[in-house]
């Protein structure tokens, strides 16, 4: 008999989990150096970006923070900005209300590790019946976690000693949104809400650049999602 | 900015970004049926969210100026182009990844 904490059962989430993060490990790696790498040479000791990266654990806002730290001291404005910029998560934890009910003690680190990445790929993989989904979201949560963390240390510690042509390897990041973006695409008889988040993300990219579109985009979306609730409930097809 | 600054601008992010993640479960418990119009948005939000995350790794992406796009666009028509073929999620993103870095380090 498998008890659900056995170990056989727990490793087979972790060797189903591990696939997944591996474009995110490449991600992850080069940005988390990339970032480690601007601390050092902003003076910042690699404790920084070690405990930022475990405690934070969001790429861009951990890189707006080295401006914040090294700016005048300014609380409010700090909370502000990064309300603004981690605003996103809102709509991840509404997606996530569902597949996180009942997780135990897994919750807490669950929600508390929802990045965008493990969101993507938590809500869109399907791990079948003999995989336990809530170990399976915990693994994936804790690699990439981990990825970022040991990158970001990792940068921290090596500084600028470290040269080697990887211009353009952060595409990875954008490739694997686009994979994910057709992957549903592909999945869905209706394409309503998919448009919705290309079209409103490049009008509101359009009128408020590249700093601050995101919370206009976020309302965009919501409202649009809202006025035509009737007609997209209507035709279903959003599985 | 002191060390002790240094650890409230900290605090400050790790505490707006938890609030950011914790807020729909905290207002939304496992105990209360979660409202009708709440899991619609559950339901209907992740496809637009995946458009909004495209087009959020491509905002700093210059259409008027540099490379015009171009390496974007080829690269992202590569791997649509994999993901018909293969449909295996790492073979697209490798092969649009190696893509990109061949395009920009050689070509633009």
């Amino acid at each position: 008999m498998q008890t659900k904490s056995d170990k056989k059962y727990i490793l087979k989430a972790a060797r189903a989990a591990f696939p997944y993060t591996i474009p995110i490990f490449a991600g992850f790696w080069f940005l988390g150096i990339t970032y480690g790498i601007y601390m050092n040479v902003s003076g910042f000791s690699f404790i920084y970006p070690a405990i930022m990266s475990l405690t934070i654990f969001g790429g861009s806002l951990q890189f707006v923070a080295v401006e914040m730290l090294l700016s005048a001291y300014a609380p409010l404005q700090t909370l502000i900005m990064t309300l603004m910029i981690q605003a996103r998560h809102i709509f991840y934890g509404i997606s996530m209300l569902d597949k996180y009910k009942n997780m135990g003690w897994k919750k807490f680190y669950l929600i508390f590790g929802l990045c965008d990445e493990s969101f993507s790929i938590i809500y869109s993989v399907d791990v079948g019946e003999d995989i336990d989904k809530g170990w399976f979201m915990f693994f994936v949560t804790l690699f990439n976690h981990f990825y970022w963390f040991s990158g970001a240390t990792l940068g921290g510690i090596l500084g600028s000693l470290v040269s080697f042509n990887t211009k353009g390897l952060e595409f990875v990041m954008t490739a694997m949104f686009v994979v994910i973006f057709l992957e549903q695409w592909l999945k869905e008889k209706k394409h309503y809400s998919s448009l919705i988040g290309i079209m409103v993300s490049v009008v509101c990219l359009y009128l408020f650049g590249a700093e601050s579109f995101i919370v206009p985009t976020m309302v965009g979306i919501l409202f649009l999602l809202t006025v035509f609730r009737k007609p997209i409930e209507k035709v279903g097809g959003l599985e | 900015m002191t060390v002790k600054q240094q650890f409230v601008t900290i605090a400050l992010c790790v505490v707006a970004t938890m609030i950011t993640r914790f807020l729909p479960f905290i207002v939304f418990s496992d105990k209360k049926p979660t409202p009708r119009y709440i899991q619609y948005l559950g339901k209907v939000l992740p496809p637009a969210i995946f458009g909004m995350l495209v087009i959020y790794c491509l905002k700093n992406v210059e259409i008027l100026s540099g490379s015009h796009a171009i390496p974007e666009l080829i690269s992202i028509l590569v791997v649509i182009a994999l993901h018909f073929y293969k449909r295996q999620m790492l073979i697209s993103i490798a092969g649009g990844t190696i893509a990109y870095m061949l395009l920009v380090q050689l070509v633009f």
